[in-house]
């Protein structure tokens, strides 16, 4: 270690949707590397710690190293002459580099999607159909005395969870911390969470949505009979005393993970969760609020939403913007051989889609933008080495809760960020779309998108 | 002899660190291929920890190792694997007109692989 070190304090760790934003980060600035991150948890520390100066080319055509500008040129040239492109990724970049991806694809009417489709996407639908009773994490911490975690294991994926927002932290109306708050912890397993929980609550595996269904009758006063246990294992005693729990609380919190959404009945689930929320207001104040698991994976709900209206799974092959999810979600596109090119940003389908998917996206070209080589970006017909956000690189994320905190970075790279090079691509197709149109003997205003 | 099992792929500490490190390393690569197992369920069947075993579907197949764990922590018939390239062998590509693919609680055939 030298002796050249530099402290950045109110860094930012994007690792988890937690964003906590008070990192102390000691940084050799001659190695580049940061050698300690106070405040940071076991993720955190790993996030800040591995993330190094890597040797490697910054840009490769089918593995060959190349110019950033050949590399731009290429990947231009690759989207703009396919058929049916799909853009996917976005949940590890900055909402400014997903501001641009959003333009690409709407000028070259692919298809763009997020990581939210194969995490929270089933919630994303139920928020349409259902609402949501919603807040802020602050306003949490500061009020929440009942607090219940359904299908998550936070210890694990977002260990800072517990202790900066929902379950010790001492509060406005929450003085005393833990002491003034319940916690219960709904999982078909016992987990490193478990400990945490004054109530475990283990249904039988795929029964999440019948166990919701019976607390909306209860909350509504319906009687239920014994026999709800045979069918979810739970007993009714247990269902009737969180029913009085979350009844007479004064401010309860339903934190929700992917044990809802990635089993049988998805967003039936979400739904059926935030469903019991809107109930319960009849009684209290009652929130639901979905654990996000990517640094800014709601930012890219945020930004697409923004931009096109919807929040995920959007195609513009019509020239605007159209939802469809089963169709225009990358899973689908890929595994139904949509797809003829595609433009992969900070994330790795090749390692956690399905394997008819993974075929798909290895026989087709695709231009991939990451901080670290991976199935998917070693395999790219393009790779672009990135900076990484909240290391090397400034921005604007959005924390689960949907508010924005901006990047403080704590070093350069010589790599470029996701946004110089998506910009780069962004002119470039531009261009090319314009040529293109002109070329095929139109007139007037072209019908592309108007330059960001 | 093979029998059904229900599969949960989820997050672990280790999953985080390791993908931190990279997915294309030796850590990963361990943390992704080890199954936890319910300790009287390995025992019916003969299976130690580091036994490799293969979970298979209609949709894929991988091998793992199974690591015990305490009964009280993992129902019988019940297993849990981090998420990674060997459990996204398993996942079927039908998303029932959502977009997001059946990910956790996937019926799966365990088989000792015999040494």
């Amino acid at each position: 270690m030298s002796e050249n070190i530099k402290i950045v304090e109110n860094a930012t760790c994007t690792f988890c949707g937690c964003v906590c934003d008070d990192m102390i980060l000691h940084v050799d600035m001659d190695e580049k590397r940061i050698t300690k991150a106070k405040n940071a948890c076991v993720l955190g520390r790993a996030w800040f710690a591995e993330h190094t100066i890597e040797d490697t080319p910054a840009a490769m055509i089918d593995g060959k190293a190349v110019s950033i500008e050949e590399a731009i040129e290429e990947a231009a040239q690759t989207l703009s002459n396919a058929k049916f492109p799909i853009t996917y990724g976005l949940s590890d970049t900055t909402c400014e580099a997903q501001r641009q991806a959003v333009a690409i694809s709407d000028m070259i009417k692919g298809n763009i999607d997020t990581t939210t489709s194969v995490c929270h996407g089933p919630s994303g639908l139920a928020f349409q159909g259902v609402g949501e009773s919603t807040s802020t994490l602050g306003e949490v911490k500061n009020r929440a005395d009942l607090v219940i975690y359904w299908g998550g294991n936070p210890a694990e994926s977002h260990p800072r969870h517990f202790g900066r927002y929902a379950v010790t932290p001492k509060g406005m109306f929450t003085p005393g911390g833990k002491k003034d708050r319940t916690i219960v912890l709904v999982d078909v397993r016992k987990t490193k969470s478990s400990p945490v929980a004054d109530i475990l609550i283990r249904p039988k595996p795929g029964k999440d949505f019948e166990v919701l269904w019976a607390l909306r009758a209860l909350v509504k006063g319906k009687k239920l009979s014994p026999d709800i246990e045979a069918r979810t294992g739970v007993p009714l005693e247990t269902l009737q005393d969180l029913t009085e729990r979350m009844k007479n609380c004064r401010f309860g919190v339903l934190f929700f993970g992917m044990g809802l959404t990635m089993t049988r009945g998805r967003h039936f689930n979400s739904g059926a969760l935030l469903a019991l929320a809107t109930d319960l207001n009849e009684f209290t104040h009652f929130v639901a609020k979905p654990v996000r698991g990517h640094g800014n994976v709601t930012g890219a709900d945020n930004v697409v939403s923004w931009q096109t209206g919807y929040p995920f799974g959007v195609n513009f092959s019509r020239g605007y913007p159209r939802f469809n999810p089963g169709e225009f979600t990358t899973v689908d596109t890929l595994s139904n051989a949509d797809a003829d090119a595609a433009l992969i940003i900070a994330s790795d389908p090749a390692s956690n889609f399905p394997k008819k998917a993974i075929a798909h996206l290895k026989s087709i070209p695709a231009v991939v933008l990451d901080t670290k080589c991976t199935e998917t970006s070693k395999d790219a017909h393009v790779a672009f080495r990135t900076s990484t956000y909240g290391i090397n690189t400034s921005g604007t994320v959005y924390r689960m809760d949907d508010v924005p905190i901006t990047l403080r970075p704590a070093f350069e790279s010589p790599f470029p960020d996701d946004y110089t090079i998506l910009t780069g691509i962004r002119k470039r197709v531009n261009e090319l779309m314009l040529a293109k149109h002109y070329a095929s003997g139109a007139s007037g205003q072209a019908k592309v998108a108007a330059p960001i | 002899m093979s029998e059904k099992m229900i599969l949960i792929p989820g997050r672990s500490s280790k999953q985080g660190t390791s993908l931190n490190q990279g997915k294309l390393k030796d850590e990963y690569k361990q943390v992704t291929t080890t199954l936890e197992m319910n300790s009287d369920d390995m025992k019916k069947r003969g299976l130690i920890d580091g036994d490799e075993v293969r979970l298979s579907n209609e949709t894929g197949e991988t091998i793992v190792r199974c690591l015990g764990v305490k009964p009280e922590d993992l129902p019988p018939g019940m297993l849990f694997i981090p998420y990674g390239p060997p459990s996204s062998q398993l996942m079927a590509s039908d998303t029932a007109g959502c977009g997001m693919p059946l990910s956790k609680h996937m019926e799966v055939e365990i088989e000792k692989i015999s040494t």
